[in-house]
This record gives C-alpha cells, structure tokens and sequence, in this order.
C-alpha cells in the first residue's frame, strides 16, 4: 500500500472516531451518568466496558462525554491558532521590515516559553475555565506554523513566476489570491492537523492541573486527575481507559498530520 | 586516446536501467522508467562526455554509479568499476576516494568550514596538509586562499578548489555534473582545462552537460542522451563538416542546429519517461524511419569505431 | 519605437557597483546582442530594463516616457530556467493565459502540442516548458523581448526551433530583442548589432 493510500485510511478511521465519539456524547442523555450507588466502583464488565466509579457512574459515557468536550477545545482551539499563525506569517513576510521585526520578535520569545507555562499564565489571567483554556492554546500554539508560513511567503514573493506575474500586468491582491494563498492551504491544513492533538493534551494537562475547565465539565482532563485520588486503592480502570481513550485520539491525528506532511514535501511526495 | 580494445574499462555501464516509483492517479502508484537499457564505458586517461538537454535525466547517471539515487528510484543493470561490479557496499567505499564528483558550485561545499580545511578531509593517503598545498600550488592558489571561507571566494578560486577535492582525493574516476551552465567564454575555457588535466593524469573523467559545444573541445568521445538512453557514442573527430562521419540521425540533427552549423530545427520534441513511442524512440521525428523502425527498439551496436542506436546506421 | 537606458548606475551594497554609467537603447525591429563576462552586470542591465529592479542613478525610457509602473509591461523578459518561471501547481493553460489573449497561431508555430495544456509543469521537460515561457512573453502588447540565456539549457534543436520562431514573431510584430547568451556562434548568427558591457560599464 502506498501513502496516500494509507493517509486516505487513517483520515476515514480518524474522522470516523472523531463523529462517533461526537455523536455518543450528544445521544447519551444526562440518566447514563447519574450516580447509583449500588454498583459503585466496580471493574469493568459486560455492563459497563470501563468499569464504573466511586459514585456508580458508568466510566464509558463519562470518557465518552469528557473526550467530546476536550475535542471542541481542540477544534476551536487549533482553529484559531492556524488563523493566528496565517494572518502574522503572511504579514510578517509582507508588511515591511519593522512588522516583520516584531512579529519575528514575538514568535521567538513564545517559543521561548514552554507551552504549558505560558499557557497556564494565559488561562490563570482569563480566570481558568473554558474561555481561559481555548485562548490559552489558541495563543501558545501558532508561533512555530507561524514561522513556516513567513518563511515559505517570502520564498513565493521572490519566485521568478511570481515576479513574472507582476510584469505580466498582475495586481497585488491577484497575485496573493491566486499564487501565494493556493500554496498556503496545504501547510495550513498541515498545520492544523498537527497542533488539533497538541491542543487536546494541553487542554488535558491543565484541566488536570485544576488550573482549566471547572470540575463540572467533565473533559478528560477532569476524569483524569479526580481518578488520580482513587488510584491507589487499587481502581485502575477510572484512569486507563480515559487514558488510552486520548491517546488513541491524540495518536490518529498525530499520524494523519505526518502523512499529510510527507505527502505535501516534494522530498517524500512520491513514496 | 581512445583505447577500445585490450584495456579494462574503468567504468562500465551496461543496460542500465532507472526507475521511478510515482503517483499517476490519485490513488495509485506506477513505476516510471527514466532511463532505459543505457551503456556506456570510460578507460583510463579518457574524457566521456554524456550530452543531453537538461531534466532529461542524464544526472541520474552520474547517481547511480556513485550510489546516491533518491528513495523512490530502483535500478538495474550492471555497472563496473575497474572489472569488477559495484555492489551499494562497495559504491559507499568508493564515493569520494576512488570515484569523485565535481559539482556545479560552491553551494555544495562546507559554508562554515574554511576551504583549506575541507579539502584536506578528502585526502586519504599521506599527509592531508602538505597533500592540499601541493594541490593548491598547482592551481595557483595561494595559502592566504586557505583560510578563506566559500563564499569569500571568487567564482574562478571556487572552481579551482571545487577540482582541488576531486584531485587530492586520488580519485581515478571523476564525474563532473554540468560544470559550466552560466560560465563566460573564458571560464568555461578554464574549467574544462582542469579537466584535460586531471585526464592526462590517467583519470577517467565522465563529463555530463547539455552543453555541446564545451563537450566537444575537450571531449575524446561523445555519449548522445535522447529519451533515456544513449543513441549514439562517437569519437570527437566525428563531429565535423556537415557530421556526414556521425551515425545516428539524431545526432547528426543536432550537429545541423548549431548555429555555426545551419541552425536549422528539426520539428517535433523528446518524448517524456511515460510517452516513449513504439520501437525506436527517435522514429517519429526520423525521416529515415522505416516500418521495422516502429515495431522493435534497436539495441546498440558497433559501427565504425563508435556505438550507435539504429538500424539504417552505417 | 525606441527602448532606452541613460547612465545607469545599480549597486546592492556600498562601493560595490554592478553596473555604472551604462547606456544602451534598442530600437523597434532590432535584434541586439549583449555580451560581457560573468559579474558584468548582464542579467541585472536585463532585469532593469524589464522594470523588476529599479536602477540607482539614471532611467529606462520608452519613446522618451518613463515605463509603467503596474499594468502589463510593454518589455518581456524570458529567464534561464523555465521551470521556476511557472507556477508549479497551475496547468499549463492557465499559465499561458496569464498574460491575457494570444495569438493561436503562435503555439503551433512554437511547437506547443494541445495536449500540453492541460499538463502540469512536472509533466513536461525543460524544453516543453521554455516554449511556454516565450509564447506567453509574445503578447501581442509586448513590444521589446529581453532573452536571458533562453536557450542556454535547451538541446541544440529545440534552441534553434524556438529561435526560428523568435525571429519571425519580431520581423511580423515589429519588436526589439536583446539577446544575452554566452554562446558567441549564437550572437552572430542572431544579432545585427552587439554590445559589449566590458567596454560600456564604467563600474570600477
């Protein structure tokens, strides 16, 4: 099988994973989460796949729930984040060299900063929550596309082609419409299909944290660091399935985002 | 001169064939072959120029024999280096000692390592240093020119160093790939003397350009590269007066489009890799073609002390 | 018409001149030769003439005027390397269009196939794609073509095809060219006059 056969797959099993968990989470009524504590904390078993917790409620629609939330996160988050990331590059590679000066300036100094720290100052000032989460990630996340973009803008404003354009009687907007954006859509998708699992574990390790969404959202995040206190008397199905649940999410797109990759590099496009 | 027979070769190509695997629909793959059933042999202290237009493939040539071909691209065929076949093993032992590649520019060199400096790593025997001055004496290159870093040098210095590696390597078998694209007059005349040089030494020395005109000053024969082969291999000499002494039809137009020569066009193009017509690849622009041209592909053959690809060939 | 350059100067850096004091004019119907050894300034003489650099000191006029600043540009110049003058994703038929209407007849002349246009740049070789380049630089508002070692890549054939062709579009359309090749045989054959830029640069 070649790549792009394989990334057409894994974009099916992705997308796939990613509707159905979607709609689970919409068509499981708030009945399937109620406490009932006459089948607290057991392990999991035909009825309930992922055991159940301390307060007897099934783990599978919990994880179910919780990753629907994280994976809005992550959609707006990255979204956001991409456009960040078009908008500075193309104005960095554009607008003149003090505009590139400080766009520049900024994208090093955030890249500086680890994410997390960043991101935790950010959600910290915006109150937490999940306005603080999703401005959080949108902010910390764009710096290294960023820099893809401009880079790649000034390469295609010096192309031969481009300058032809221009001598053929083009206007600015024409040429940045027709020659310079086309170019710009696969990095973009690119792009945001790799920072889409980067959000989501950021979005998790906040949450997780206590510094993100609110104990009443129960994003996987949430899931996590509450099993954490019920770890040690022995419940290891409250965190690992959550757990793997991610992963596995966080996995498929991170494997979707490197074919995409390869397959848009002329170095590898033919494998 | 040419020494056809009693020698080994030093590089012998025999029906090497290249090919690439590629996306032809959407979804599925092909294999694409570029280079198809192409000989070719260098003797000691003998200069090979394999001439074509460029993005024709004849690079791919010079890759395969120093082993460095892309990942999508397979080959096969039989390629030796002094009587023996070279196997990927033994093509990674050879690259850089035995067999050397003179690239087309500095580009290709160290930015951050002084020039001196990196000559003396391709040395293998003797002293690195006194081995490197001693080459660079040759050349006229000073020792001030030893700390100088590439881009402080001027394009005939940049030259000169880019031979200096190939010579204090010790390679016996120099492939230069398209030397001489934006050189003047004058540097073109100075690069190919560095190569009469480094055959007079007893170098092999395989030249590839699609510059036919430097090929023939200083080439002793002539490998003509039309869609993915070689059509013709003749000595230098034959390349004269109306090019009645050339064999293949192809090559002689090309001699006709010189513009000292007529600049007479002949229409039509090269075919690419994946429209190769049925028989003889040239029989479509050919007006010696003949119906047996269209049914079967020529294999190469002798004909008056040069090889050729043609079945009217005399 | 009469495409002229007065006294021009161009520098990238301090002290440094590429070209200085250079003049040079090309009239209508004129195919013109400009020689020079590498580091003469010949492709950057072009690229300021053509209106993709602005000269340091002195101006480039056409009939006395200044050239346009945005719109078409009435002088075209064909590069080296057809393959980065194309924009890698558009088919061929588009590139073509890119300039505006052109004559249909001048495709066949050029050897251009029909089937061609519907191919992308990475389906066809350097040859194919250089007679791209120079139809759609024979716009029929183009009035001078600059040719910076148009043919230098090609195969002697289609270097003389494409050159036939050049030839003939000039003496119909009436236009100036200018040819810079490092080819002599190429000038003289070509060329009705020739400039030299050793003799014309006054840059030191």
């Amino acid at each position: 099988m070649n790549r792009r056969q394989k990334t057409l797959i894994t974009t099916v099993c992705a997308a796939l994973l990613l509707i159905g968990v979607i709609a689970s989470a919409l068509l499981i009524g708030d009945e399937w989460i109620a406490t009932n504590f006459e089948i607290k904390n057991e392990p999991p078993s035909l009825a309930h796949p992922f055991g159940t917790d301390w307060l007897g409620r099934d783990m599978l629609a919990r994880t179910v729930k919780g990753l629907s939330v994280s994976i809005g996160v992550g959609v707006i988050a990255a979204t956001a984040s991409a456009v960040i990331a078009l908008i500075l590059g193309m104005l960095a590679a554009t607008m003149g060299k003090a505009v590139d000066n400080a766009i520049s300036w900024l994208i090093d100094l955030l890249l500086g900063v680890p994410h997390l720290v960043a991101l935790i100052l950010i959600s910290f000032t915006l109150g937490g929550g999940l306005k603080g989460v999703v401005v959080g990630i949108a902010l910390t996340h764009w710096p290294s596309l960023a820099r893809v973009i401009r880079a790649e803008v000034m390469q295609l404003r010096s192309a031969e082609y481009v300058l032809i354009s221009r001598k053929l009687g083009k206007s600015r907007w024409w040429i940045a419409s027709r020659h310079i954006l086309p170019h710009m859509i696969p990095q973009l998708l690119v792009g945001f299909v790799l920072l889409f699992p980067h959000a989501i574990l950021h979005e998790a390790s906040i949450s997780f944290l206590g510094l993100g969404l609110s104990p009443h959202q129960p994003a996987i995040g949430i899931i996590l660091s509450e099993s954490m206190r019920y770890l040690t008397s022995g419940m290891w199905w409250l965190a690992f399935f959550p757990g793997i649940s991610l992963l596995m999410i966080v996995r498929a797109f991170d494997i979707l985002g490197e074919n995409l990759r390869k397959l848009t590099d002329p170095h590898s496009a033919h494998q | 001169m040419t020494t056809q027979s009693g020698e080994t070769p030093l590089l012998e190509v025999q029906d090497l064939c290249v090919s690439f695997v590629q996306y032809t629909s959407c979804l599925r793959q092909s294999t694409l072959q570029v280079i198809n059933n192409l000989s070719v042999s260098i003797y000691p202290g003998e200069i090979v120029a394999v001439v074509g237009s460029s993005g024709s493939g004849k690079s791919l040539l010079a890759h395969a024999v120093l082993g460095i071909l892309p990942g999508n691209a397979s080959f096969s065929g039989v390629i030796s280096y002094d009587g023996q076949a070279l196997s990927p093993k033994r093509q990674a032992e050879l690259r850089g000692r035995e067999i050397a590649l003179i690239p087309q520019s500095v580009n290709y060199l160290d930015p951050l390592m002084r020039v001196g400096k990196q000559v003396q790593t391709s040395v293998h025997a003797g002293n690195p240093r006194s081995r490197q001055r001693e080459v660079f004496e040759r050349y006229q290159l000073s020792p001030d020119v030893d700390k100088l870093f590439p881009f402080q040098l001027s394009g005939g210095m940049a030259r000169r160093v880019l031979v200096s590696t190939a010579l204090v390597s010790g390679a016996r078998l120099v492939i230069a790939d398209e030397p001489t694209p934006g050189l003047d007059d004058a540097a073109v005349a100075e690069t190919l003397d560095y190569f009469r040089d480094l055959a007079d030494q007893g170098c092999g020395v395989m030249l590839i350009t699609h510059d036919i005109e430097a090929a023939l000053k200083i080439a002793d024969r002539i490998a003509v590269f039309y869609a993915g082969s070689t059509v013709e291999i003749a000595p230098v000499q034959d390349f004269a007066g109306e090019g009645e002494a050339l064999r293949h039809p192809y090559t002689k137009a090309l001699w006709r489009a010189l513009p000292q020569n007529g600049f007479e066009p002949m229409p039509g193009s090269q075919p690419l890799p994946h429209e190769l017509p049925a028989g003889c690849v040239f029989q479509p622009r050919c007006r010696q073609a003949t119906s047996e041209c269209s049914t079967e592909r020529p294999a190469m053959r002798t004909v008056r002390e040069g090889m050729v690809r043609c079945i009217h060939a005399t | 018409m009469l495409l002229e350059a007065k006294q021009i100067g161009f520098r990238y850096e301090r002290d440094r001149w590429v070209l200085r004091g250079v003049d040079i004019s090309i009239q209508s119907g004129e195919i013109v030769g400009l020689v020079g050894p590498s580091g003469f300034g010949k492709s950057t003489l072009c690229r300021i003439l053509a209106g993709y650099e602005k000269p340091y000191e002195g101006q480039v006029l056409l009939d006395g005027a200044p050239l346009p600043a945005s719109g078409f540009h009435p002088v075209q110049l064909v590069f080296q390397h057809p393959e980065k003058a194309v924009n890698p994703r558009w088919r061929m038929s588009r590139t073509l269009a890119e300039g505006g209407a052109l004559d249909e007849s001048l495709l066949g002349q050029l050897g251009i196939q029909q089937e061609w246009l519907g191919r992308f740049p990475n389906e066809l070789s350097g040859g194919e794609l250089q007679r791209f380049c120079v139809a759609r630089a024979l716009n029929p508002q183009t009035r001078f073509l600059l040719a910076d070692e148009m043919t230098a890549m090609l195969d002697t054939i289609t270097q003389a095809q494409i050159w036939q062709v050049v030839k003939e579009v000039a003496r119909r359309e009436n236009l100036g060219v200018l040819v810079i090749s490092h080819e002599k045989n190429l000038i003289h054959r070509l060329c009705t006059r020739v400039v030299d830029l050793t003799i014309t640069n006054e840059k030191t």
